[in-house]
């Protein structure tokens, strides 16, 4: 393998990891679960998705055919990400966790139809 | 999502074609699906997908809800390559948002009122904007009408919607409902 991909797919995985962790960091210190709720929608998207991209590079320039099967988790993983955020989102609302004082917006969630 | 009493195969006459393969677009995609899986472009396999293209619409046909075909596919790639310029911008700003001082976030709660009205759609056009970094989908209302958003970070809330709107919803209400 030549050196300018091994540099490509390094480049792709800490792009990757580097989102995962920033997803990762805006998990634990953002202040209310509304906010916390965002960090892991991000590293599903940008962080897997960097990882998928380095991980298809080096399996399909092994010389061994090309791997498409990453592209799978992919499409998963858009899939069941927001909806997974919707329900725990919609579970929050119904177990009324306080927001932020600052959230513009609270009288929305208090409407009768909402919850 | 309340099940769908009106199927379209009661109301028109059903060719044999059709009942054999009752979704043929997902179909399509279970056997894309089946190769990229196993991973490898052999004739057996091609076979054996084929067969799973088969045999699993067929027996789960009546779970899924009326499927609206697409009426515009030009028009579902423009939208598919906007969603994810607007992933990868996105992400870049919300990455800085995130790792700067939390007290200098404006979060918000904002309902959207919708105009698309099909169950398909509205799921649609919630994960759009789940997956698209900065709001996140929280609720819908009881008569489907407004969709409840938390956004991590907005100035304006009325041109969050407006932009909202007009680079999502539209686009999807004419590709799939006109």
């Amino acid at each position: 393998m030549s050196l300018v991909l091994e540099i490509i797919i390094s480049i792709c995985l800490l792009l990757g990891a580097g989102f995962a962790l920033v997803g990762s960091i805006g998990l634990a210190r953002l202040p209310d679960f509304y906010m916390r709720l965002h960090g892991p929608t991000k590293a599903s998207t940008l962080g897997v998705g960097g990882m998928i991209v380095g991980s298809l590079i080096f399996f399909s320039t092994r010389g061994e055919g090309v791997s498409l099967h990453e592209i799978l988790i992919a499409i998963f993983l858009f899939i069941t990400a927001p909806v997974s955020a919707h329900i725990v989102g919609k579970a929050a609302l119904h177990l009324q966790l306080p927001a932020v004082e600052r959230t513009r917006g609270l009288s929305a969630i208090n409407r009768s139809d909402i919850r | 999502m309340t099940p769908s009493t009106k199927t379209q195969d009661t109301e028109t006459p059903v060719s044999f074609w059709r009942r054999c393969w009752p979704r043929p677009v997902l179909s399509w995609l279970l056997w894309v699906l089946w190769l990229l899986l196993v991973n490898e472009l052999s004739v057996g396999h091609m076979l054996l997908a084929l067969f799973w293209a088969w045999l699993i619409p067929f027996y789960t046909h009546s779970f899924w809800p009326g499927v609206k075909s697409l009426r515009r596919p030009w028009l579902a790639l423009k939208f598919l390559s906007v969603v994810v310029w607007d992933i990868l911008v996105a992400n870049w700003v919300v990455a800085r948002l995130i790792l700067r001082p939390a007290d200098r976030l404006q979060p918000a709660f904002m309902l959207l009122p919708l105009d698309v009205q099909e169950d398909f759609t509205i799921t649609l056009l919630a994960s759009t904007i789940s997956l698209t970094p900065g709001t996140v989908s929280a609720d819908l209302s009881i008569d489907r009408r407004h969709l409840l958003i938390h956004a991590l970070h907005v100035d304006d809330e009325q041109q969050a919607i407006a932009q909202i709107k007009q680079r999502y919803e539209a686009p999807l209400k004419e590709i799939f409902e006109c």
